[in-house]
This record gives C-alpha cells, sequence and structure tokens, in this order.
C-alpha cells in the first residue's frame, strides 16, 4: 500500500515536470508558428533548450551524486565541435537535415563519455573542493586543447593537426575547426523541435536513472560513503556512472547547441559558462530537476528581455539573480512560500490531511 | 532473505565450525598499535560479544574486519575465505554485514529505499535496463519492494516504508540500520552498541531481537556493548580488549570471574585499597 502511494507521488511529481515542459513546447512553437514572437527571442529558442538540458544533466552530478563539477563546459565543447564535425563530414552523405542532426548528436555524446571516462577515472579518486578545483582544470584543459586543434577534412578522410591549418595538408577539403577562430560555416540544423526531443531525451535518461538500483546507489554514497561501502557499493563506479552520463548529456546538448550558429568559438565554452549552468542548477534547487529546468529557461531569457532597459540590464539581472537566492535560502521566506502553498493545495471542503501530504511532499531532493 | 537461503544454513548453535577467524590481526597508526595480535573466533549462529573500557579499540576491531581500515598485520578468514586483502564492498559480498556506533543511514532517502540499497547485491539490475526500463527493471523493483517489505515487518517498520529515515526517532533508527545490515544477506553480522541511548525496556526488547535474527536469519552476530546486563545476557562467549589487546575470553561465567578483567574495568585491588 505504502510502496502504491510513493510510486504514485514520484510519478505525479515526474508527470508534472514531463508536463511543463510539453505544455511550454506546445506554446513556443504556437508563437513562432503565427509569428508572434520578436527576432530576439526566436533566436534564444534553441539556447534555452540547450542549457535545459544542460541544467539536467549537471544537477545529476551536482545533485544527485553531491559532487562539485566546475568543468561542465568542457564536456559541452568536446560535443559540440565532434558534433560539428560529424554534420559536416556528412554533408551529401546523409541526405535529410534532421537524420544528419541526430547522428552528430548521438557522435557528440560518444566523444563527450569518451572524455568523461578519460577525465572521471582520475577525478573520482577526489573528492568535495578537490574534485571541484580539478574539473575546473580540466574544463580549461579542454579548451585550449581545442583552442590549438586544428580538423580539416578531404578526399583523403579526416587530417588532424596541433599547429596551423597549413600544417593538415588539405587537397581542395575543408577546414572543419580552424583552432582558435572555432569552426564556420556550421550547417544550421538546430530547431525548437530537436530541442524539444533532447530535453524530452535527457529527462527521461536521468529520471529513469536517478529512481533505479543505480540511482538509489548514487544517492547512497552522497548520504554516506562508509555506509554505502558496508553494504556492497563499489563507490568509485557509481560515482563514475553518475559523472560520465552528465559528460554525455553535456555533448549532446553541446552538439545542439553549435548547429544554431554559423561560427562557433572554442573560448565561449570557458569557465563563466561551467558557472552560468551551476547557477542554474543551484538556483533551482540542488538536486531539484525541474526546478533546475525553470531556471535554466528564465535565466537564459532573463537578459533579453532586460535587453529593453539598456545598460543597466546586467545589473538587474545580478540583483535578481541575489534577490532570488536569498529569498530561498532565508528561512522565514520559505515557510511563507510553504504556507501559501498548503492554501493553494487545500481545495475547498478538504481536511486539513490533504495538506499535511504536501507537507510531506516537499523533501529536498525531490524530482 | 528467502526460505531456501536459510535452509542451506546450518542449524542455530553449532558453534563446532568458526564463520570468523582473525589471527594476530593488528594495525599501526603512525607508530601506535591500536589493535595488536588479535585472535578472534565467532562460531557459526554464534552470538559473541566484544567488551572493553573506552579507547580499547574494538571499534577499529570492526573498522578492520569491514576494511575500513587496511589491517598492517594478521589474517581475517571468514568462512574459509581470506578478506584481509579485499574492499569495502567485496567484504560486504563476501557476508560481513555491520551497523555504526554513530548512526549512518542514508537519511535523505526513504526507509524503504535504505533497505533496497541494502538489497543491492541480492537483487540485480543494469543500468541499461533501468534507463530503458525493460520488463527486467520492472521485475527487479518487484523483488526489492517484496523483500524490503519482508525484513521491515520484522522490525516491525513496514508502516514507516515510505518515511525519511533522517526524521526517524533513534531506536526505529538503530533498527533500520540492522535491517539494511541484514538486508545483504550475511553470514556474520557486526553490532556496534546496539543498545547506546536505549533504556532498559528497549534494551530489552534488543536483547529479544537479537536473540531472534540469529534464529531467523541463521547468522552469527558479534556485539560490541557496555550495557553488562545486555552483554552477560545473550552472548554465548566474550572477548574482552584492553589497550588494543585480548586480555580475557570465554563464556559469561568465565570473564566475571577473570582477575585481569575486573583490573582492566575497577583498577588494580591492591592499588585502590592502598588509596584509601
Amino acid at each position: 500500500m505504502g510502496m502504491l502511494g510513493n510510486l504514485r507521488k514520484t510519478t505525479r511529481s515526474h508527470i508534472l515536470t514531463y508536463a511543463i515542459v510539453v505544455v511550454a513546447y506546445v506554446v513556443l512553437q504556437c508563437l513562432v508558428s503565427t509569428h508572434s514572437i520578436s527576432y530576439f527571442l526566436g533566436g534564444l529558442l534553441v539556447p534555452v533548450c540547450v542549457y535545459v538540458c544542460l541544467s539536467i544533466s549537471l544537477n545529476l552530478v551536482v545533485g544527485v551524486s553531491g559532487e562539485l563539477s566546475l568543468g561542465h563546459a568542457g564536456f559541452m565543447s568536446v560535443g559540440a565541435f565532434s558534433g560539428l564535425a560529424a554534420s559536416i563530414c556528412l554533408r551529401g552523405v546523409v541526405g535529410p537535415d534532421p537524420l544528419r542532426l541526430a547522428i552528430a548528436i548521438v557522435v557528440a555524446g560518444v566523444m563527450a563519455a569518451i572524455a568523461g571516462i578519460v577525465i572521471g577515472l582520475p577525478v573520482m579518486r577526489l573528492r568535495g573542493d578537490y574534485l571541484a578545483i580539478v574539473t575546473l582544470a580540466f574544463g580549461e584543459i579542454i579548451k585550449n586543447l581545442l583552442n590549438n586543434l586544428y580538423l580539416g577534412v578531404d578526399a583523403n578522410g579526416l587530417h588532424f593537426s596541433m599547429e596551423s591549418s597549413r600544417a593538415l595538408g588539405l587537397q581542395r577539403g575543408i577546414v572543419i575547426i580552424d583552432g582558435p577562430q572555432g569552426a564556420s560555416g556550421v550547417d544550421k540544423l538546430s530547431t525548437l523541435l530537436a530541442g524539444f526531443l533532447l530535453i524530452l531525451f535527457t529527462l527521461t535518461v536521468v529520471l529513469n536513472l536517478v529512481n533505479s538500483r543505480t540511482g538509489r546507489a548514487i544517492m547512497a554514497v552522497r548520504d554516506n560513503r562508509i555506509a554505502a561501502e558496508s553494504v556492497g557499493i563499489n563507490v568509485t563506479k557509481y560515482r563514475l556512472i553518475a559523472f560520465v552520463v552528465s559528460a554525455t548529456l553535456a555533448g549532446m546538448a553541446g552538439a545542439l547547441y553549435a548547429m544554431n550558429y554559423s561560427t562557433v568559438v572554442p573560448k565561449k565554452f570557458d569557465f563563466n559558462t561551467s558557472i552560468l549552468i551551476l547557477v542554474f542548477v543551484v538556483l533551482g534547487g540542488i538536486g531539484n530537476i525541474r526546478g533546475g529546468i525553470v531556471s535554466a529557461a528564465l535565466l537564459t531569457l532573463l537578459p533579453e528581455m532586460l535587453r529593453s532597459i539598456g545598460d543597466y540590464y546586467m545589473l538587474i539581472y545580478a540583483v535578481v539573480l541575489i534577490v532570488v537566492m536569498i529569498a530561498t535560502n532565508n528561512a522565514r521566506v520559505r515557510s511563507a512560500f510553504d504556507a501559501l502553498r498548503d492554501r493553494l493545495r487545500r481545495r475547498p471542503g478538504d481536511g486539513p490531511t490533504l495538506s499535511a501530504g504536501a507537507a510531506n511532499g516537499g523533501g529536498t531532493h525531490e524530482q | 532473505m528467502s526460505s531456501e537461503d536459510r535452509d542451506k544454513r546450518e542449524p542455530m548453535g553449532d558453534v563446532g565450525d568458526a564463520v570468523l577467524e582473525c589471527q594476530h590481526l593488528g594495525i599501526e597508526f603512525g607508530g601506535l598499535r591500536a589493535v595488536n595480535d588479535l585472535n578472534l573466533v565467532v562460531g557459526r549462529t554464534q552470538i559473541a560479544g566484544l567488551i572493553g573500557p573506552n579507547g580499547a579499540g574494538k571499534t577499529t576491531v570492526f573498522n578492520l574486519l569491514t576494511k575500513v581500515y587496511q589491517p598492517t598485520h594478521g589474517t581475517i578468514l571468514l568462512d574459509g575465505q581470506d578478506t584481509a586483502r579485499m574492499s569495502a564492498a567485496k567484504v560486504s559480498k563476501a557476508g560481513i554485514a555491520r551497523t555504526f556506533q554513530n548512526i549512518r543511514l542514508f537519511s535523505t532517502l526513504t526507509v524503504e529505499e535504505n533497505v533496497r540499497v541494502g538489497l543491492h547485491n541480492q537483487v540485480e539490475c543494469g543500468m541499461w535496463s533501468s534507463i530503458l526500463r525493460l520488463p527486467r527493471f520492472w521485475a527487479s523493483e518487484r523483488e526489492y519492494h517484496r523483500r524490503a517489505l519482508e525484513l521491515l515487518d520484522v522490525f516491525g517498520m513496514a508502516d514507516n516504508a515510505d518515511d525519511v529515515a533522517g526524521s526517524l526517532p533513534y531506536g526505529a533508527q538503530r533498527r533500520l540500520e540492522i535491517a539494511r545490515a541484514l538486508a545483504t544477506n550475511p553470514k556474520l553480522l557486526l553490532l556496534d552498541e546496539p543498545a547506546a541511548g536505549m533504556n532498559p525496556s528497549e534494551t530489552a526488547g534488543l536483547m529479544e531481537a537479537i536473540a531472534h535474527i540469529r534464529d531467523t536469519f541463521g547468522v552469527a552476530v558479534l556485539l560490541i556493548e557496555h550495557d553488562m546486563e545486555l552483554v552477560m545476557g545473550i552472548c554465548e562467549k566474550i572477548t574482552v580488549l584492553n589497550f588494543g589487546e585480548v586480555i580475557g575470553s570465554g563464556t559469561p561465567a568465565d570473564i566475571q570471574g577473570n582477575p585481569q578483567v575486573i583490573e582492566a574495568y575497577l583498577g588494580k585491588q591492591d592499588a585502590r585499597e592502598g588509596g584509601e
């Protein structure tokens, strides 16, 4: 009986999360179809999807696994450049654009997963602050490697160089990645629909993983490492699983991001981007995936909506951020919110039992 | 645990063969020998006690057995299998489960999820089956639920299955830790001060529960406890530690009459007299 109630409670929570995503997509798609969306906002639709995916995937490491990772943009960039390279190589080979985009995203996921394993193996020996610093360093290493990477393709296949585009020795081929200039002439394959589908995919993978044997093991390690070992959980394995799955999903989002622009530079995927994604997760509530989705969407749109105010928009953005952070961490403000929520949930005629049930549902790690 | 597993076990009280045998077990921290030359035998389905004054090294022995610490000397044989070089997770799979002196639950998970984590190596389901929600996943979840509730029922906690573990009262947290440990299907259960913080009637209930656990699960129990009534009441064999070394071992009656043990607990007879 209790289990059924529990299952229904988490299932209900998941359905709400999926519903928010679906409704938001339908509304936006209607606005786009009727051309009632501004030019600026229209250009932000794919980035919003990308940052929502990144927020969900980083929550797997920060919220579910309980490790502070500061190098998420690094995995995003691995996916971005491997994805756009795949899409350029497949030009003329694969006909339909959506299929080419899908293949590029899969390639991006695989490359980011490899990067996740290579970086994760040494990093998972560390904990806490040390892990955070080392992920930060790896994020910068990836950015600098890409800054010096030259990649081209011609009839003979792919050519790599770490020196210059001339060192590639291309014969009437195309330079895909030109060091610090990044990639130009990228096909803009990303669409709002693709972004929506990638969000659904990311959400499904993360929620299904969290609510399973694997997810419980990851959360057990987070809550108490020694106790987790004492019941036979291989701590390193499960921390690594969370880290690599998160990296894979970040890479896929990176590919979607890259193919929304004609030019992509490695500098875009720096420390600031990693912090931005972390802000989404923290602001949405660490471990709260739905909150992370909403905060990623709002914070991506906010600077553009404030642009009309002129020079002061970044100032207001920062003030809003600080106010929300303080409000959500202040006990008095939170209890006021809880009281408000209880009042909203209590339908007329229902007894106080329902509100007690609602109060129980507000756990910190509710998805 | 299923009934078939229980039937495979030896009948209770068969102390003839040992489930745990430690020889010359020891650990040094820097120059300090926290545990030195420890020989300890626990019979199959025996209830054994490990006692000694504060700082004698009792919990360190548990940490050596469960590989929280790596022993610097000696061997540990669990049912004939050498576990001294295994990782903590492998030791759990080999058959040692434990509770902790300062309770270590997965405090943000529910009561049922805590036991489900304990069942981690009893019910298998791979990551891909979980992500893709294959039939394998649903079957394993049903199995997890059934076995978790079966265990919680033994401890009278089935009604609390959906409560967050960290919100439970102290006594219930201790019981949940034991349930989680038993979920790993151990051959040997280590209990670190199970009666700490309990009143006399709760302690009496705990004594019954420990005997019941041994009989139902066919598991050997080694416990650390300061409550002498509990130790003398249920332990069939007692080992006394002081300054990391065994100073006495035997039945409760042997221990109560052992002058070395009395000295460790109460101080030297003539020294006390001299002081008066």
